[in-house]
């Protein structure tokens, strides 16, 4: 028995563990410790394959069913096993932090442990899949598991149920493109064993078909604009640690769906599925972090920024099939490395965030950043967490969201240097798309941490605050130290991700620095700390010897114009943070507003009381998803009139439906 | 005013600061202005219940004809940018916590210049209803510059003691 | 290589740390001419810089670690910029190029640094200008970075000492149209980046009309004294890059000591003109209103975007 072959059965063996005594523990804090440490154990096992399955070592597992074809492969390649790696390392946070989150009411209950080890089990396999079948049955497996993770909360209100029924149709629409573009690549290489579909190098109408159908279906999954509607409401609604599971390793897989699309099963693809995968990508990300920069509710502005991140990946991917049909395969390689880059890193920082606003809507019970506020001398762990989370988010130096940004945008930048008409017009777009989400997700995050844990607590809730139970801090330090990690030295990973599908241009250079010699750009963050402590130390001297002569005066007024009022609903808010932005983009937001004044009975010219109402809906939703939804409506209500009760209609139904199939059957 | 019209308006009209008058000497700094302010003196304005017309004349003061700025003084916005206080007025019942405020919000070493004859001694508002008292007694006061309004002259010489420039 | 690369970024350390105080003086200068004042003297900045670090810092109970870091912070990113940018000399450190990306990243964790100070005072004028401070921040990165590829295109790297270089060896380069036009994108940029007018006004004291002074409201001593320096360290830094990329001439392109005595003197002099010329621009000039400044930086991004595209379709 091979390595990877027992990293497989110990993660099956291990998750069944979890359901089991998830089912037959008692008391709730039992059930979140055992079921946890099973989890994160399974979790652990699938970083251990996945990491076997990145070096090389190969091993199957087939389980056979009794339903044809027969078996189904598990055996992770490469590709397959980055994606296992960064999903089971989600899972194993995941795992731990549910130990101190998932031990009372209705988010620890038996239905939850069960679902959750389920989950974790489903993602974990679908990377490992081989063939059709594995992977379809592990991707329902997962999304059926996480519908069920949705609904959880859904006595707390009627969100909850809306969140998981557009959860399950989305997911349900996803699942059903994905089955009939694989159905399609299955039947014209005749097999559907993936290794044996990659080498039947199609082309044309088929493989064109079969791009669009996964494209659709992979890009539902992972929330890209127009089918991300899903996103916002599930993420936001469910139980915290189900969310960071979701965002960070979910939507991982959707991403692998389409880079498994582009680059094993039909990897010569035309342009035009590039400036597809480009244009889906850039609209994402704009429209993503737009809104995401506007949310007041923290889990709503997270959601929205995996849209974004989701978006920079596919516009990644995009860019790198272009490059690959404009016969530049070196740079191609190099966008593939950055596309792979960003997920990783997406990965890492957005559970940390995910964590980190459960550890606060867990300590407080709110969501809303205009009544948070001054959480950072309250909860120490989690603002740090929060922090490290929010500075790889935003893309700033040292964190590995520093490093996949600049990679993309090296491959970017030197991606335009190809004769080609149509790349040098798609490459500069892309680079100003890039650089204004960048932009923005400064603001967004900025605004995220500023508001939410600095300064002064907005509400009572926000003031009585205290630090979250220890397996909640561990996982969230654990994720904020890998953030910091991959960000100091991104060498090795660079070279892993470029070995996994197969470009050999990537190298590390310096302290673990990345090396990209085909776009002749080299970035080593640990060098560029070592020159930030040699500058800043001179500074650092002077400050401390200056506190020594000069020391600082305690007052307990903050200066506010003499005033005495220093009321906490004095500070700004994240709704008016954003407010010059929401302005400035009032067009793409179009935000409904109202105004109601209510006059004094005496007198028309007084006013007693003004009432302002703001609300900000996702405008895809509005304008593209509600008219088919009631356009469907309608069908349907048009459609009852077939349905009169009469028996002699129902049976001239049936003769006429006899004749039909007899007269097809005669063709 | 077009851009052609206003820059042949600053290239005729030229130098408007009248020379300088000669520097105070050592004698007549007070004994509380720090050595580590010499040369730069930043103020904060507060006006306790003023007239405007001590506001007037410190505002000619910083003007192009006396030009107080090419001795080192300066006004700011927040008193913990300032070094001094600059105030103007008798003190009013309702500008006494705030002037004592402003003063703890300002970072030590620092000072308190009076200016005006209401600063000072409560000037012709004495025995208001509505005043608290001269600006000596709310918080200490380093430097007084008489006068109701005081000349632009005797506000700078003031605080060209404090500056030593 | 790696020593002369280590001498050079010391020497522009030393060099624009000192010159930037000097640049801020006679920008005061050159107003207080043009308003008929004498005013202060070349030597008032160092004057005000000497005075802050001799006074107690006063801060506010429950203020947070934030307000002793965020001036560090800012001092610090400042003067890395300041050392990897092309002043005195296009000699890139070895394992830390002067990239694009890295020196825009620089720059924004000194802007963060900023608005995470003027949020965590409290106060609601803190919190207007770190919001105002971040849409600006937000709203120049495209132009920033797709200008300094439009400049980067004939060039074929992203690293500023090379992109500078290129435009010693060949100077029709700068006379370019496309070139032009990229320039101009940037000084837009440097002006909203740094707090000039119109954008925002250095000088108010109306806490409504402030962007950069409503966040600093708050510090103190050598708090304010590190932002202040910090600030104009920022502003020479941008304004010697803007005056190389326009007349790169003599900057040096190793570490010969007569070289880096040219470079310097002509760092100087490329400072002082720029910052007259920008001052008295701002003589002329009124500071715009806040939600007219996105129309300036969507035009500035329209410009930036037509110099790279131009630059491919007509290569």
């Amino acid at each position: 028995m091979s390595a990877v072959q027992a990293g497989l059965l110990a993660q099956a063996g291990l998750s069944g563990a979890a359901v089991v005594l998830a089912l037959v523990l008692g008391t709730a804090r039992a059930r979140a410790t055992a079921c946890g440490t099973l989890c994160a154990l399974s979790a652990g096992f699938g970083v251990l394959t996945g990491a076997l399955a990145v070096s090389g070592r190969t091993g199957a597992v087939l389980v056979s069913m009794a339903l044809p074809p027969g078996h189904l492969v598990l055996a992770p390649d490469r590709l397959g096993g980055v994606f296992v790696v960064v999903v089971s390392a989600v899972m194993c946070l995941v795992s731990v932090y549910a130990i101190g989150y998932a031990r009372t009411g209705s988010t620890g209950s038996r239905t939850s442990w069960v679902a959750l080890a389920l989950f974790g089990l489903g993602m974990q396999m679908v990377p490992a899949a081989a063939d059709l079948v594995a992977f379809l049955f592990a991707w329902e497996l997962m999304a059926v598991a996480s519908t069920a993770l949705v609904l959880i909360d859904q006595a707390r209100s009627p969100a909850v149920r809306s969140a998981a029924l557009w959860y399950a149709a989305m997911t349900q629409l996803s699942f059903l493109l994905v089955v009939a573009g694989l159905s399609v690549l299955a039947a014209s290489t005749g097999s559907d064993t993936f290794a044996v579909m990659s080498a039947g190098h199609l082309s044309g109408a088929t493989a064109s078909v079969a791009f669009v159908l996964l494209g659709l279906g992979f890009g539902t999954k992972a929330g890209v604009v127009p089918m991300h509607v899903w996103l916002p409401r599930a993420h936001a609604e469910a139980p915290s640690h189900v969310s960071a599971a979701m965002s960070a390793a979910m939507v991982t897989l959707g991403v692998y769906g389409l880079v498994l699309v582009c680059v094993r099963l039909l990897p010569a693809g035309p342009s035009w599925w590039g400036v597809t995968l480009v244009a889906f990508g850039a609209l994402s990300a704009l429209y993503g972090i737009l809104q995401a920069s506007v949310a007041s509710d923290i889990k709503r502005l997270l959601a929205y920024s995996t849209t974004e991140n989701v978006g920079l990946m596919v516009l990644a991917l995009g860019s790198s099939v272009l490059l690959r049909a404009s016969h530049a395969p070196a740079v191609a390689g190099v966008a593939l490395v950055a596309c792979l880059l960003l997920v990783v890193s997406h990965a890492t920082f957005k559970v940390t965030l995910f964590l980190g606003a459960g550890s606060v809507l867990h300590a407080t019970g709110e969501r809303d950043l205009d009544r948070l506020g001054g959480l950072g001398p309250r909860m120490p762990v989690t603002a740090t967490g929060f922090a490290v989370g929010s500075l790889a988010a935003a893309a700033l130096p040292v964190s590995c969201g520093f490093v996949a940004e600049w990679t993309l945008l090296q491959a970017l930048i030197h991606g335009a240097r190809v004769q080609d008409r149509l790349v040098t017009v798609v490459m500069p777009l892309a680079v100003a798309v890039v650089a204004l989400t960048a932009g923005l997700a400064l603001l967004t995050f900025v605004k995220a941490f500023g508001i939410g844990f600095l300064a002064r607590p907005r509400s009572d809730t926000a003031a009585g605050a205290r630090e979250s139970p220890a397996p909640m801090r561990v996982a969230m330090l654990a994720g904020a130290a890998v953030v910091v990690v991959l960000g100091l030295v991104p060498g090795p990973l660079g070279v892993a991700l470029a070995r996994s599908v197969g470009v050999r241009s990537v190298t590390t250079v310096g302290l673990g620095g990345l090396d990209l010699p085909v776009v002749g750009a080299l970035l080593d963050p640990v060098a560029l700390c070592l020159v930030a402590g040699v500058v800043a130390l001179p500074v650092l001297v002077a400050s401390l010897a200056l506190a020594r002569r000069h020391p600082s005066r305690s007052t307990v007024l903050a200066w506010g114009n003499g005033g005495a009022r220093v009321s906490p609903r004095m500070q700004y808010t994240a709704t008016s943070y954003a407010e010059p932005l929401m302005r400035v983009f009032d067009d793409a937001l179009q935000p409904s507003r109202d105004v109601q004044v209510t006059h004094l009975a005496e007198s028309r010219y007084l006013v007693e009381r003004v009432e302002y109402r703001q609300h900000l809906g996702d405008v895809v939703e509005e304008r593209v998803y509600r008219p088919v939804i009631r356009l469907a409506g309608r069908v349907g209500m048009a459609a009852r009139h077939l349905q009169n009760g009469s028996i002699h209609r129902y049976l001239a139904y049936s003769f006429l439906a006899l004749i039909a199939v007899l007269v097809a059957a005669s063709l | 005013m077009t851009i052609r019209r206003l820059a042949g308006l600053i290239w005729r009209t030229g130098m408007i600061a009248e020379v300088a008058p000669p520097p105070p000497g050592l004698a007549d700094t007070p004994s509380t202005v720090p050595a580590p302010l010499a040369g730069s003196l930043q103020l904060r304005h507060v006006d306790a219940g003023s007239c405007n017309g001590c506001e007037i004349e410190v505002s000619a003061a910083f003007g192009p004809v006396y030009d107080a700025e090419r001795y080192g003084a300066r006004l700011v916005a927040s008193p913990r940018h300032a070094d001094a206080l600059l105030v103007t007025g008798v003190v009013t019942h309702n500008m006494a916590e705030p002037l004592r405020r402003t003063l703890e919000a300002t970072p030590t070493p620092r000072m308190v210049l009076a200016v005006g004859d209401c600063a000072r001694n409560c000037g012709v508002l004495a025995g208001g209803y509505g005043v608290a008292g001269a600006v000596s007694d709310i918080v200490d006061v380093d430097l007084e510059v008489h006068g109701c309004p005081p000349e632009p002259d005797e506000i700078v010489a003031a605080l060209r003691r404090l500056t030593g420039r | 290589m790696s020593a002369a690369a280590a001498v050079v970024a010391l020497v522009q350390l030393v060099v624009v740390t000192a010159l930037a105080p000097l640049l801020v003086g006679l920008m005061r200068q050159v107003r207080a001419r043009s308003e008929g004042r004498v005013g202060a003297g070349l030597m008032q900045p160092w004057r005000d810089l000497r005075k802050l670090l001799a006074k107690d810092p006063v801060r506010a109970e429950g203020a947070s670690w934030i307000l002793v870091a965020a001036p560090v912070v800012l001092l610090a990113s400042s003067l890395i910029v300041a050392a990897l940018l092309p002043l005195v000399a296009a000699v890139p450190l070895p394992l830390v190029p002067n990239d694009l990306f890295v020196v825009v990243s620089l720059l924004l964790l000194g802007t963060v640094a900023v608005a995470l100070l003027g949020l965590d005072s409290g106060t609601a004028f803190g919190g207007m200008g770190s919001s105002r401070h971040m849409t600006v921040a937000a709203l120049v990165e495209p132009t920033v970075l797709v200008a300094v590829y439009a400049l980067s295109v004939p060039v074929g790297s992203s690293t500023l000492a090379l992109i500078v270089r290129a435009r010693l060896q060949a100077p029709s380069l700068i006379a370019a149209p496309v070139s032009l036009i990229a320039v101009i994108a940037l000084a837009i940029v440097v002006i909203a980046e740094t707090g000039r007018l119109p954008v925002d006004n250095p000088a108010t004291h109306l806490e409504l009309t402030m962007i950069h002074e409503a966040m600093v409201l708050e510090s103190s001593a050598r708090d304010l004294a590190w932002l202040e320096l910090g600030s104009w360290i920022r502003l020479a830094s941008l304004l010697g890059l803007m005056g190389n990329l326009l007349a790169p001439w003599g900057v040096s392109t190793g570490a010969a000591p007569l070289s880096l005595v040219v470079g310097v003197v002509t760092l100087t002099v490329k400072l002082a003109v720029l910052g007259a010329g920008l001052s008295l621009g701002e003589v002329f000039m009124a500071k715009l209103r806040l939600f007219r400044v996105p129309e300036l930086l969507a035009g500035s991004f329209v410009l930036a975007f037509l110099a790279v595209t131009a630059s491919y379709l007509l290569a």
